[in-house]
């Protein structure tokens, strides 16, 4: 099993999903953005978390240009799995590979803090692990995590079981810190092979950091 | 030729932004504002004096990078 994980000026959670990825057992690589081709070798691509480019004129406006994106896009397109975590679902949204925009955050702050995540659709194999309706708790670290939909893209969502996890309080209601559209989390492509979120899995990983449940969520990644 | 680009965030698209803003100004007994959107000015300098060539190029590089048009638009106008 392998992982690469793109790396752009600003990126900051490459080391964190290594070690994450590593400690399940997957080798990894992290691939610089001005590579023109990702590791033929290649199970899972994830574009980390991190402040691509410094946010400047949006997030992850400036990095879907990257020379990398090209062989991400041809990568996506032939079914290879790929896993935005935060500033990467910005990337993967502004690079239109998954839907909708992160806008910012409701009430303008930064949120960083642990927070209970409904799981709404399984039938994919990155939440394959879970149950639909389990409540896991996953940090959450962003500026502009407001997930946009327009109405006729959040039904087609719903319609194609995009919707993948949900904010929420520990019993599984509805809790929503940024003002996503239905406390959206994280979402995937109507293919089910391009995946996005603005929780940090990767920093869930070891309970005595204040939560395991990331575990459960990488795992499915792994053959 | 000077080219501004005006990106602001589509009506019907709620901005956070502005209606902090919005508050500020009410605090600030400043009466008789009924709207705020905050957006972003882009300044360009353009080599051509082609007005045709200048819009037509602004406008893709707003498609393809200056404005994200599943939230904003984008106005653009041409100065002399």
């Amino acid at each position: 099993m392998k992982v690469s994980i793109l790396q752009f000026p600003g990126t900051n959670c490459e080391y964190d999903t290594q070690h994450a990825f590593e400690d399940l057992g997957a080798s990894t690589e992290i691939i610089w953005h001005k590579s023109e081709t990702i590791p033929a070798d290649t199970d899972l691509l994830v574009v980390a978390g991190g402040f691509s480019y410094g946010d400047y004129l949006r997030s992850g406006a400036i990095a879907k240009f990257s020379p990398v994106m090209r062989a991400v896009k041809e990568y996506a397109s032939k079914g290879g799995k790929v896993l935005g975590i935060c500033n990467g679902f910005q990337v993967l949204t502004e690079a239109g590979l998954l839907p909708g925009a992160l806008k910012r955050n409701e009430h303008l702050h930064f949120i960083s803090k642990h927070h209970h995540l409904k799981v709404i659709n399984n039938d994919n194999i990155f939440l394959e692990k879970l149950n639909e309706n389990d409540v896991v708790n996953i940090p959450i670290a962003h500026h502009d995590g407001n997930y946009y939909i327009d109405q006729n893209g959040l039904k087609e969502l719903y319609a194609n079981n995009q919707v993948l996890l949900k904010y929420s309080d520990a019993e599984g209601n509805d809790k929503n810190p940024n003002g996503s559209v239905d406390s959206i989390a994280g979402i995937c492509n109507k293919e089910k092979n391009v995946f996005g979120l603005m929780p940090h899995p990767e920093r869930a990983m070891e309970a005595i950091l204040g939560s395991d449940d990331g575990v459960k969520m990488l795992q499915g990644f792994l053959k | 030729m000077k080219v501004i680009v005006n990106v602001s965030l589509k009506a019907g698209v709620l901005d956070s932004q502005g209606k902090a803003v919005h508050h500020a100004l009410d605090s600030l007994h400043f009466e008789g504002v009924s709207d705020v959107r905050v957006g972003k000015q882009i300044i360009l300098n353009l080599e051509t004096t082609d007005e045709v060539k200048a819009r037509k190029d602004v406008t893709q590089m707003c498609e393809d990078l200056l404005a994200n048009t599943v939230i904003e638009d984008y106005e653009i106008e041409l100065v002399k």
